[in-house]
């Protein structure tokens, strides 16, 4: 009988085991996958022409990605830019500040905008951010600007980051001993004191944490950006400028003129690029979330 | 003994949503002297205690009535300013919980907050309060260490420490010493007794010895309402109610 158990105990570990493996394993073959169906572009033109070319031109031949780089990266910046403080403020009121029948509307309300579908900000961009910037913004700043902007995608993707970094920076707030707080505010501190100077320090490896996911999601968010962004390809030079990130970039092309030579490798470069700039983003901050947490020796 | 009362508490009470935690407690603390409360779990001897710094003031459902005079100040007034009243009293939790920083800037915290910023005045704080505790031999060549590194009971006193370096007038222990090694723990009893000298400490332990080693008055607080209160060993060996009596032979816990 016993030894039964233990063979069952055995048989379950390694089980899982597998099936940890096989779900490891689909990210390792959606990388290799990429790469080889990005050879043939990679054996025309050098890696350093792809990443360092603004010219785009698929009819002759010439795939430069520096645009689309650009333009990915000026999205997401600005999305985590905005939607940080305003994280970290939400997620302060909820857990420190809102009386209990507030926070129970509101932890319902933010988990909802998490809900909304991508297309539905698209929209919502559309018809009210675009021309928010081209008419009440952007004339402060620049001469003209059509609204499609990297600003606006960052504007609509910091939107829908928000839920995602509230939740989570909540969640993480939740669990420091009240007791550490009520530690600071006996010594005459008062709550925004404790939390910046107790709470936002015990909170931070979870604060990068939910920004890193954040910064993930925000990097491969298509459809809503896509759709405000004005997608040219050239190097935005501010924030009112049009942008055309890596994701839209595949959305807007895959399946279509894919008759053109080496276009169909050359998008497949893009998602091989963006899987790439995704996995160096994590194993990065990885690094410092690790340093991090060995100098606060938490 | 009541002539000069630091703390004075009348017709307190509170209540938790429909739970009345302490009921009608009127009582007069002494300056300069160890009071200890005892009672069972649960009977309302934490609230009491927290009562005398607010720090339930953001509990939910909380209903505050009656007074609590502070140097003859009512800190349940309206107009009454809740870190200033918190700056007179040091708290030492049951674990230690230092703040996640350095040993120095723990100490350096809440002068920091009050106003203290020149450099040479904070390491003389943060000097005179390790000494004060007994921890500066231990920590003076590295007082840039996280604080979470010392040993649980150092982190006690670096708390205590911590508490002190705010100049309160009175210190209060809530089961201070539970968490910790009977060397750590005699240690904080000492430094109980000498601190008593400058200051009025009010401590809840479960722990009867250790309210009899430290405390000059113990107070024994039971279902929310106070039993008994008198000198040490008055309350405990002669004590005057049944209730008490049932309590310190070990009948009722």
């Amino acid at each position: 009988m016993t030894s039964l158990r233990l063979l069952k105990d055995k048989v379950y570990a390694k089980i899982m085991l597998i099936f940890t493996i096989l779900s490891v394993a689909v990210v390792l073959v959606i990388g290799i996958g990429l790469y080889l169906k990005s050879v043939p572009v990679l054996n025309k033109i050098s890696l350093y022409t792809l990443l360092t070319s603004s010219v785009w031109k698929p009819l002759k031949g010439l795939f430069g990605f520096f645009p689309f780089i650009m333009g990915t990266l000026w999205v997401t910046a600005i999305a985590i830019i905005i939607a940080l403080p305003l994280c970290l403020l939400t997620s302060f009121f909820i857990t420190e500040y809102a009386p209990n029948q507030l926070r129970k509307i509101l932890v319902p309300f933010v988990n909802l905008l998490s809900g909304i579908p991508p297309v539905i900000f698209g929209v919502w961009g559309v018809l009210f951010i675009v021309p928010l910037i081209q008419d009440h913004i952007a004339p402060h700043f620049v001469e003209f600007s059509t609204g499609y902007s990297v600003l606006a995608g960052g504007i609509v993707l910091a939107v829908m980051i928000f839920p995602l970094i509230v939740s989570i920076v909540c969640e993480v707030l939740n669990t420091i001993p009240k007791d550490l707080k009520d530690a600071s505010l006996a010594l005459g501190a008062t709550k925004w004191e404790t939390i910046r100077k107790v709470s936002l320090r015990k909170a931070k490896p979870g604060i990068i944490a939910a920004t890193v996911l954040a910064v993930s999601r925000a990097f491969g968010e298509t459809i809503a950006v896509l759709m405000v962004c004005g997608n040219n390809a050239d190097v935005p030079h501010s924030v009112f400028d049009p942008g055309y990130p890596l994701p839209a970039l595949i959305a807007n092309n895959y399946g279509e003129i894919l008759s053109i030579p080496m276009y169909d490798s050359a998008l497949m470069f893009a998602a091989f690029l963006l899987f790439i700039i995704i996995l160096l983003f994590n194993v990065i901050s990885r690094i410092i979330l690790a340093r991090l947490e060995r100098k606060l020796a938490l | 003994m009541t002539h000069n009362p630091h703390i004075s508490i009348q017709h307190l009470n509170v209540q938790i949503g429909n739970q009345e935690i302490l009921k009608d407690i009127s009582i007069n603390i002494p300056n300069k002297k160890v009071v200890s409360i005892i009672g069972p779990s649960g009977c309302g001897k934490t609230t009491l205690l927290k009562s005398l710094n607010r720090l339930f003031d953001d509990t939910a459902d909380i209903k505050v009535s009656g007074k609590v005079l502070v140097d003859g100040e009512d800190i349940y007034a309206p107009d009454a300013e809740v870190t200033h009243i918190r700056k007179k009293m040091g708290l030492l939790s049951q674990r230690p919980y230092p703040l996640p920083m350095s040993i120095y800037d723990n100490i350096a915290y809440g002068p920091r907050i009050h106003g203290t910023r020149k450099k040479a005045e904070l390491d003389e704080i943060v000097e005179t309060q390790l000494k004060a505790t007994g921890l500066w031999n231990e920590v003076k060549d590295r007082l840039n260490a996280p604080a979470t590194r010392l040993s649980i009971g150092q982190q006690q006193r670096l708390c205590l420490a911590r508490g002190l370096a705010v100049e309160p007038e009175i210190i209060l222990g809530d089961e201070s010493t539970s968490a910790l090694d009977p060397v750590s723990t005699s240690i904080i009893e000492d430094l109980f007794i000498k601190l008593k000298e400058k200051y009025t400490i009010v401590l809840v332990t479960h722990i009867l010895r250790q309210a009899r080693r430290v405390s000059d008055y113990i107070i024994f607080v039971y279902m929310g309402e106070i039993i008994e209160f008198g000198p040490t060993e008055e309350v405990l060996l002669d004590p005057k109610q049944e209730l008490t009596r049932e309590y310190v032979k070990g009948y009722i816990s």
